[in-house]
């Protein structure tokens, strides 16, 4: 593959290490000033940037990937209070009102939505899937 | 368009790369007796299309002759199932690249916009583009 140097490489780098830390680090109590002087950037340049790249700042994108992964343990069949602590919230109401701000539903509603969606797709697995591909598969004549 | 189908070679590896490498989100996943699965996984801001990971195997689609034939096109990179857009394709490919995905053109400026071409656990490529 040939190599390209596009405009700021080293900006993209850093910012990106920055997100992927993020992503890794999610259930600590990551300190976001420590990650701009990682990325050797002062605070507020480290925030412009994140946002220009990612539409959200540093923060707003940690409570989105927190949020994201408490979605996925509670699909798990994982206890709220578990999910909780779990993704890096440190008490239940703020996790709570936060998830409800977001998703829409309290983490409780959810959870037993996604409990009675895997019941429904147990008994019923073929109205979860079109047609055409359970013709195609013989899923219907099994 | 609803549903796209991307046949792939194992369909296991083909849910990691997707999902812990393309940051996909699954949106189907239902057991289809004990040796098959409906998976289909939706890019984080297109949820509406689904495109399902379906695996190469001899069944009732396909023979044993035409899973020797697809598998050995898909492996030499036969096919390109489509584009994906983003917001910002430096940044994308800087982070593809660290999670080990197979560039096979870095992100060039074209008359359209800048555009990169990357292949999937199995041998399917994609066009990664930011539109001007």
């Amino acid at each position: 593959m040939k190599t390209e140097q596009y405009p700021k490489v080293y900006l993209y780098k850093r910012i990106v290490q920055a997100k992927l830390f993020i992503d890794s680090n999610y259930a600590n109590n990551i300190d976001l000033d420590n990650i701009a002087d990682e990325a050797y950037f002062s605070k507020f340049h480290f925030i412009r940037l994140f946002k220009n790249i990612y539409g959200k700042t540093p923060h707003q994108y940690l409570t989105a990937v927190r949020i994201e992964k408490a979605m996925l343990l509670l699909r798990a069949n994982k206890a709220v209070s578990e999910v909780c602590f779990a993704v890096g919230f440190e008490s239940i109401s703020s996790f709570g009102s936060l998830f409800k701000r977001i998703v829409g539903i309290t983490p409780s509603a959810f959870l037993e939505k996604q409990q009675q969606m895997k019941i429904q797709i147990l008994e019923t697995p073929l109205k979860f899937v079109p047609g055409c591909f359970v013709y195609q598969n013989g899923w219907d004549e099994k | 368009m609803t549903h796209v189908c991307v046949y792939v070679l194992n369909q296991e590896s083909a849910f990691d790369f997707y999902t812990n490498k393309l940051g996909f989100k699954v949106k189907m996943d239902v057991p289809m007796g004990k040796d098959a699965r409906w998976l289909t996984v939706t890019p984080p801001e297109q949820p509406e299309l689904e495109i399902t990971l379906f695996p190469v195997a001899a069944g009732n689609m396909f023979n044993e002759e035409t899973v020797r034939s697809i598998t050995e096109l898909i492996s030499k990179g036969t096919f390109g199932p489509g584009v994906f857009t983003c917001k910002d394709i430096y940044a994308t490919y800087e982070e593809l690249k660290s999670k080990g995905v197979e560039f096979m053109k870095p992100p060039t400026k074209e008359f359209y916009g800048t555009e990169a071409l990357f292949k999937d656990d199995s041998g399917n490529w994609f066009s990664l583009a930011q539109l001007v």
